[in-house]
């Protein structure tokens, strides 16, 4: 702090000061701490606020917890968010790896200019895009009964199935340009050296590339899981009755059943299973949140 | 055939494979705009039409929802820039252990879901009497594209030389002027890439908005509950149109940036 004062002066240093305490006090922590405080509380007609039933209480994460079917979700959820970040990962290890060590810098400068397209496309406009393929109507279904590799028609939106498919598909660059970010640091002779010294390809992926990678690949794995299990527009575009996502409940509760202070309580379970997340990667890749976050 | 050659083959084969898979999804929703068909499709394929753009353009409601984005993404830019580099700048020179406590609280909008951070800016200003509308959606996005802004910042920092505006101070510069005259300068790339990815990422959202916006659209919004109450090509047409933007916008972005970098590269060797 006295740095900065001595360098940008007393009033500038407090005006600089003063915008990042608004950012991290009025639009983070504390939003947050009030989100913690709501599902603690009631949802309670006017009249009784400040009555005798305006009391803290558990009963908004009882109700979580007595729900078969809320539980379910959750950990569907979390299942099908971990099914999609490791097929992204197993994708775009080898994508990155050929991006960053084997093609030409200017190619990959091309490559990565036109995915910058489906990057800047909205995520509701990519799901929408499955939607289109993936209809009883759609291409997908012209092309395989077309060249006659099933009879008729399948009902592709249907279970989760076709959640994972736009789910891939909206986040998979999130892992891509972390990993190729990783790669790319690395020293080839390093790559080179293992070569030389006789090891084969897998054991120089093993041993030398991966663990170089690691903070890439968890920063990437951090992101998907985080955007799939938080996802509202993939699942509410491509899922059907019998495959329902954690957000589509916290929406019921917070534009349906209209009672905040349940959908609070759910808001904060979606964000403690995020933040259980980032540590369990941090913990078993053994990175800091500095290497995730960049 | 050698190994290796099959090996080159079989890359170039992934990467063509994994270039169309991202992009043939946008090209089939941006086809079917244009396909003369009630149900959005390209196949089978009815004929060429406009109508569906004519359409777009009648529907008063997209208009609205436009205007909305626009005015939440260019307020978005101006709070979130200055705050981000403000923080980037703070957080370069504190001690190492504030460093990471703060840089903790920084990067956690980012990894937090789109639907907690609406929900709990939605609670908060709630409580002021500040009821949802997109001035709330503004202040829910802000809270993590500044995050993304002061992280450009940041690593821009790394390159400068902080013994500029030591000399600058010693031959008798005000604070003012060292921070316009020196560090600014230094960081206009990152606060220009910071610009345009908070506009970007602010038309782009969803999950914030969704939860503060009130009874207002944005233009995600108004896609999203198209897509909900009966599909026309219309919004294929609208993606149609917001690809092709987003291709001159990209464009445009990375000519800037290789321009920057000759510039960069030739000051260096001009420094040599």
């Amino acid at each position: 702090m006295q740095e900065l004062i001595r360098r940008y002066g007393i009033s500038l240093s407090v005006i600089m000061a003063a915008m990042t305490a608004f950012w991290l006090l009025a639009l983070v922590v504390i939003p947050n701490l009030v989100l913690f405080k709501f599902s603690f509380r009631l949802y309670l007609p006017v009249d009784q606020l400040g009555g005798p039933n305006d009391v803290y209480t558990l009963k908004n994460y009882i109700t979580f917890f007595q729900s078969p079917i809320h539980i379910n979700v959750f950990f569907l959820t979390i299942l099908y968010s971990s099914m999609v970040t490791i097929i992204c990962l197993m994708v775009t290890y080898p994508l990155a790896y050929i991006l960053a060590k084997v093609l030409k810098p200017t190619d990959t400068a091309t490559f990565f200019l036109v995915l910058l397209i489906p990057l800047w496309v909205s995520e509701i406009l990519r799901s929408f895009a499955w939607f289109i393929i993936l209809s009883m109507q759609g291409p997908l279904n012209a092309i395989l009964t077309g060249i006659g590799l099933i009879d008729k028609p399948i009902r592709w939106i249907s279970g989760f199935q076709s959640v994972v498919i736009g789910l891939v598909y909206a986040y998979i660059l999130f892992m891509l340009f972390p990993i190729y970010n990783a790669i790319q640091a690395l020293d080839t002779n390093q790559i080179e050296a293992s070569e030389d010294l006789g090891a084969s390809t897998w054991r120089t992926h093993w041993r030398v590339i991966i663990p170089h990678a690691k903070p890439g690949i968890a920063s990437g794995c951090v992101m998907v899981f985080m955007l799939c299990a938080g996802s509202v527009v993939v699942p509410t575009t491509l899922a059907s009755t019998n495959s329902r996502w954690f957000t589509e409940i916290i929406q019921q509760w917070m534009f349906e059943g209209l009672d905040w202070n349940v959908g609070s309580a759910y808001a904060f379970l979606l964000l403690v299973l995020c933040i259980v997340f980032v540590s369990l990667v941090m913990r078993v890749l053994n990175v800091r949140l500095v290497d995730i976050a960049k | 055939m050698t190994s290796q050659t099959f090996a080159k083959i079989a890359m170039r084969v992934y990467l063509a494979l994994f270039l169309a898979y991202m992009l043939l999804p946008l090209a089939i929703m941006g086809g079917a705009g244009l396909n003369n068909t009630r149900f959005p499709s390209v196949y089978p394929w009815v004929g060429l039409t406009d109508r569906w753009f004519i359409d777009l353009w009648n529907d008063q409601r997209m208009w609205g929802s436009v205007r909305n984005t626009t005015w939440v993404a260019l307020a978005v830019v101006f709070i979130s820039v200055p705050i981000g580099t403000a923080a980037a700048i703070l957080l370069n020179s504190v001690k190492p252990n504030v460093r990471s406590f703060l840089y903790g609280f920084m990067v956690a909008p980012i990894l937090t879901p789109g639907a907690v951070i609406g929900i709990s800016t939605l609670l908060f200003w709630n409580s002021f009497g500040i009821s949802a509308g997109l001035y709330l959606s503004v202040l829910g996005q802000v809270s993590f594209v500044a995050a993304y802004v002061m992280l450009l910042v940041l690593a821009r920092l790394q390159s400068f030389d902080p013994a500029l505006e030591e000399a600058a101070l010693d031959l008798g510069a005000s604070h003012g002027q060292v921070i316009r005259r020196i560090l600014v300068p230094h960081l206009y790339p990152a606060i220009g890439a910071g610009a345009i990815i908070a506009f970007f990422q602010s038309v782009e959202n969803f999950n914030v908005t969704l939860f503060t916006r009130g009874n207002s659209d944005t233009l995600t919004v108004y896609v999203g509950s198209k897509i909900r109450s009966g599909i026309t090509p219309t919004i294929n047409a609208l993606a149609l149109l917001l690809i092709v933007v987003t291709v001159i916008c990209a464009v445009i972005y990375e000519v800037l940036r290789r321009r920057a970098e000759k510039r960069a590269a030739a000051l260096v060797a001009a420094e040599d």
